[in-house]
C-alpha cells in the first residue's frame, strides 16, 4: 500500500521531478508558482497535495496535465508518465493520453461541462475519441458508466443538460468521464469543495471504491485535511509552491513536523474535541510570504521561526531533506515530540 | 419580568422566532405573473435565543438557514409568524421603528469582499452606518470611535485610508465584522463567517468573534455549513432539513449523541482531519440529493433518503419537533427506537431501491428560482 518510490506495487505510474512553472507578462516581475516540486504515484496509490489558496497545488496538476497555456508560462522539470516523458511532448501524444490513460476532474463542475451539450454527448465524446467502438455500444457503455457512479435513471440523464443535473450528479457524470476509458493516473483538483458534506462523502466513498478496484492510482488535491485524513495514502504538504513536507498520513496527522502543517492542525475545528477547545491560529495571512530565495517562505508566520531560516545567516536555500523513514521534510527547527517509542503511530501523539 | 404586558418571555430570551415562514412564488409567463407554486425556503421554524449565548444553525445549501437569518432581519419578508427582538415583534414593524430596531441586530455577511463597497475607504465604509444614525456625536466622536473598532478587531489604523481590495480575506472579514459593530447591536447574525477564507485565517476570524462576544455581551445567531465551526462557536445547535428544524441540542449534546438520522449522517459525513478516528468511525452514506423544496416530500421530508425509514408513519405522518431529554427537541418518529438500537439503518442502495425514482436530484428547478428570488446561498468556493 506505501510504495515509496516505486516499491513492491511495481514502477510507478507518474513520475515528477524538479518541476518548476513560471508565469511571465510583460512589464511584470515573474511569478514562480511552482518551484521544484518531485513527487511519484504509483498503481492503486493515493496521494494527496495539500495547502491552502495559492500554494502552487493546481498549477502543478495543470503542468502535469499538459493543460497550461504555451505563451508567457514556463515549466521545467520532468514529468514522466510510465516513463515516457510529458513535458514537451508533441501536442498529437498528449492528446492520445489524457482522457484515456490520464483523466482529470476539476472543481467546478458546472464550468468543466459544457452547458449547451447534452450529457450523453459529453460522456461518448470520451469513448468515441480514444476506443474503437459505434456510436450505439459508446451509449451503451456510457449508461452503464453512469451507473456505475451512482446516477440514477442513467439512461434519461443522457437527454439531459448540465445545468438539470444537482451539484452531486454534475460531479458524479465527471467522473464517469473520466473513468470512460479506465485511465491509470486520475488527478482530481478539489473535487468536493463545492458540494456538500453529504454529498461530499458520497464522492470520496467512490472514488476510494474506485483505487481499490481498478488500481488506478489518484493524486487528490486540495485543501481540507479531513478529506485527506480519509482518503490518501502519503501526503505532500505545499506551501509557496515547494513541498514543505511529506509523510505517511498516519505519521503526518499524529506528528506533524513542519510549523505549518502543525499550525494547520492546531487551527481547524474539529467535530471530535469539545466546545471551547481554544483554536491556536497561524499567525497573518498567505499573504506574508518571503521569497524562498531570501529563507523560509514561512518563516513570517512560523512561531519557532530563528535567524538562520533566513538564507542571509544560513547561506542556503532550505532543502526538502530526509527525515526518517517515508518522510521528508523542508525546515531547519521543526516542532519536537517527547521519545515516543519507536514505531508509534498516532497513540504517541501529543498535540 | 412579571408584570409588562407583551414583554414577558419566560425566560430571558433576546430573541424567540414563533412558526416563521418564508415562501417564495415561482411566477411563470410573460404577460401574467401567474403563480404557479412556492419554494418553502423555510416552513414553520421556532426557535429561542437567550441573552449573550451562541445559537449555532446548520443544514446544507439549500435548506433555508440564510433565508431564516435575513427574514429574521427582515431583509426577506417573512409570509407568516412573527420574530420576537426583545419582546417586540419585528416582523409587524414599519418605517422609523424598524430602523431604529435594525440598529440592535447587525448581521456579518459570507462574502466580505461582496458585502464591502469598492468604492469606500475602510473609513467610511465603518462611519457611514453611524451617519445614517445620526449617533457618534460629530466627527471628532466618530473618527475615535472608528479607530476604536479597527483596535477591536485587530486591524492597525494605517488600514483607515485603503480600500477593501487591498486587503486579505480575513482582513476584510474583520472590517465586515468591525462594520456590523460600530451601531454597538445586541444581536448578530453571522451567516457563514469563514466559508469564504483559507483554512489558518478561520481560527483567527472564529477567535475574534468569540473574544467580541466576551467583551461586549453580544448574542450570536451563527449560520454555517460547516458542522465543525458551528459545534465550535455554539451553545446550542439546531439544525435544518428542507426549511424545518429537524433537531436541536445543546452543542456538546448533539454531538455526543445526535438523535434525528438526518444530524448522524451529516456528522459521520464531516472528514475528521485524523485517520485513526476516520477509519473507525460509523459511515452513514445517504442516498441521492436534497429534494427540491418547490416540492417538499411527503410527511417527513427526509425520509426519501433516511436509513432508518420505517413502513409506516414516515410516509404520511409530519412529525413534531418534541422533547425527548431536557433540552433536546427532536422531530422523529422513531427518535427512541433509533437511539436505543432497535432500528437499524439501511444501505443507502436499499434506500435508493425502496423509494425509486422519488429520489431523484434537485434538478435545475430549485438551483434557478433559489439563485433568482434571494441571491446566492452556496459556500463561496476556495481553491
Amino acid at each position: 500500500m506505501n510504495s515509496f518510490q516505486g516499491g513492491p506495487a511495481g514502477a510507478p505510474v507518474l513520475e515528477v521531478d524538479d518541476l518548476a512553472v513560471t508565469f511571465t507578462r510583460r512589464g511584470e516581475q515573474s511569478t514562480r508558482a511552482v518551484d521544484g516540486v518531485s513527487f511519484a504515484v504509483a498503481p492503486g496509490e493515493t496521494i494527496g497535495l495539500v495547502g491552502e489558496s495559492g500554494c502552487g497545488k493546481s498549477v502543478t496538476s495543470l503542468a502535469v496535465m499538459g493543460l497550461l497555456p504555451r505563451r508567457g508560462v514556463e515549466v521545467t522539470g520532468s514529468v514522466r508518465f510510465n516513463g515516457q516523458e510529458l513535458l514537451g511532448a508533441r501536442d498529437g501524444m498528449l492528446r492520445r493520453l489524457r482522457g484515456a490513460d490520464m483523466a482529470m476532474v476539476f472543481q467546478d463542475p458546472l464550468s468543466s461541462l459544457n452547458p449547451t451539450v447534452r450529457i450523453g454527448t459529453q460522456v461518448t465524446e470520451v469513448l468515441l475519441e480514444h476506443r474503437e467502438i459505434s456510436k450505439k455500444e459508446a451509449v451503451e457503455e456510457a449508461v452503464s458508466l453512469l451507473d456505475r457512479v451512482g446516477i440514477p435513471d442513467p439512461r434519461r440523464r443522457l437527454d439531459e443538460y448540465p445545468h438539470q443535473l444537482s451539484g452531486g450528479m454534475r460531479q458524479r457524470a465527471l467522473i464517469a468521464m473520466s473513468l470512460a476509458c479506465s485511465p491509470r493516473l486520475l488527478i482530481a483538483d478539489e473535487p468536493t469543495t463545492a458540494l456538500d458534506v453529504t454529498i461530499q462523502a458520497q464522492i470520496l466513498e467512490l472514488l476510494r471504491e474506485l483505487v481499490v478496484d481498478t488500481g488506478t492510482a489518484l493524486v487528490m488535491i486540495t485543501h481540507d485535511l479531513g478529506v485527506v485524513a480519509g482518503l490518501c495514502d502519503r501526503v505532500h504538504v505545499m506551501y509557496a509552491g515547494k513541498i514543505i513536507e511529506t509523510a505517511d498520513r498516519y505519521d503526518l496527522f499524529a506528528r506533524p513536523r513542519q510549523p505549518y502543517t502543525g499550525g494547520l492542525l492546531a487551527s481547524v475545528p474539529r467535530l471530535d474535541t469539545g466546545r471551547g477547545t481554544p483554536l491556536t491560529p497561524i499567525r497573518g495571512s498567505a499573504r506574508d510570504t518571503i521569497p524562498w530565495e531570501q529563507g523560509c517562505a514561512f518563516a513570517p508566520r512560523c512561531d519557532n521561526a530563528q535567524d538562520d531560516c533566513l538564507t542571509e545567516v544560513s547561506g542556503a536555500i532550505v532543502p526538502l531533506e530526509y527525515d526518517g523513514p517515508g518522510r521528508e521534510l523542508r525546515c531547519r527547527h521543526p516542532l519536537t515530540y517527547p521519545a515516543a517509542p519507536a514505531g508509534a503511530t498516532a497513540l504517541g501523539a501529543v498535540r | 419580568m412579571t408584570a409588562v404586558p407583551a414583554e414577558t418571555p419566560a425566560t430571558d430570551d433576546l430573541l424567540r422566532v414563533e412558526g416563521l415562514k418564508v415562501h417564495f412564488p415561482i411566477k411563470r409567463g410573460i404577460f401574467f405573473d401567474r403563480t404557479i407554486g412556492h419554494v418553502k425556503a423555510v416552513d414553520g421554524v421556532d426557535l429561542a435565543v437567550p441573552r449573550g449565548s451562541t445559537y449555532g444553525l446548520v443544514g446544507e445549501s439549500g435548506c433555508g438557514k440564510s433565508t431564516l437569518g435575513r427574514a429574521i432581519l427582515r431583509l426577506v419578508e417573512p409570509t407568516e409568524g412573527r420574530v420576537l427582538f426583545d419582546g417586540t415583534d419585528v416582523a409587524a414593524l414599519k418605517g422609523e421603528p424598524l430602523r431604529h430596531m435594525r440598529q440592535r441586530m447587525q448581521m456579518v455577511f459570507q462574502d466580505p469582499l461582496g458585502s464591502l463597497d469598492p468604492r469606500q475607504n475602510v473609513e467610511s465604509l465603518l462611519s457611514e452606518p453611524l451617519r445614517a444614525h445620526g449617533l457618534g456625536g460629530g466627527t471628532a466622536g466618530i473618527a475615535e470611535k472608528v479607530r476604536g473598532l479597527l483596535d477591536a478587531v485587530g486591524l492597525p489604523s494605517a488600514a483607515l485610508r485603503r480600500y477593501p481590495h487591498e486587503f486579505s480575506g480575513g482582513q476584510r472579514q474583520r472590517i465586515g465584522i468591525a462594520r456590523a459593530l460600530t451601531l454597538e447591536p445586541d444581536l448578530l447574525i453571522a451567516d457563514e463567517p469563514v466559508s469564504a477564507l483559507d483554512v489558518s485565517v478561520q481560527a483567527q476570524v472564529l477567535n475574534l468573534l468569540e473574544e467580541l462576544q466576551q467583551r461586549l455581551g453580544l448574542t450570536f445567531l451563527v449560520i454555517a455549513h460547516d458542522l465543525a465551526v458551528v459545534r465550535h462557536i455554539s451553545d446550542v445547535v439546531g439544525v435544518m432539513y428542507l426549511g424545518s428544524l429537524v433537531e436541536q441540542a445543546p452543542a456538546d449534546d448533539l454531538y455526543e449523541q445526535p438523535l434525528h438520522p438526518y444530524t448522524r449522517s451529516l456528522m459521520s459525513a464531516v472528514p475528521v482531519p485524523d485517520p485513526v478516528v476516520e477509519e473507525s468511525r460509523e459511515r452513514i452514506l445517504l442516498a441521492g440529493d436534497l429534494p427540491s423544496p418547490a416540492n417538499p416530500p411527503s410527511g417527513c421530508r427526509f425520509h426519501t433518503r433516511c436509513p432508518w425509514r420505517q413502513e409506516t408513519r414516515c410516509d404520511d405522518e409530519v412529525p413534531l419537533l418534541r422533547e425527548l431529554a431536557p433540552g433536546r427537541l427532536v422531530s422523529c418518529h422513531w427518535a427512541e427506537e433509533i437511539r436505543d438500537g432497535v432500528l437499524h439503518p439501511k444501505s443507502p442502495d436499499e434506500v435508493a431501491a425502496t423509494m425509486g425514482v422519488s429520489v431523484r436530484a434537485t434538478g435545475a428547478e430549485a438551483f434557478e428560482t433559489d439563485a433568482l428570488v434571494q441571491g446566492v446561498d452556496q459556500p463561496i468556493e476556495r481553491t
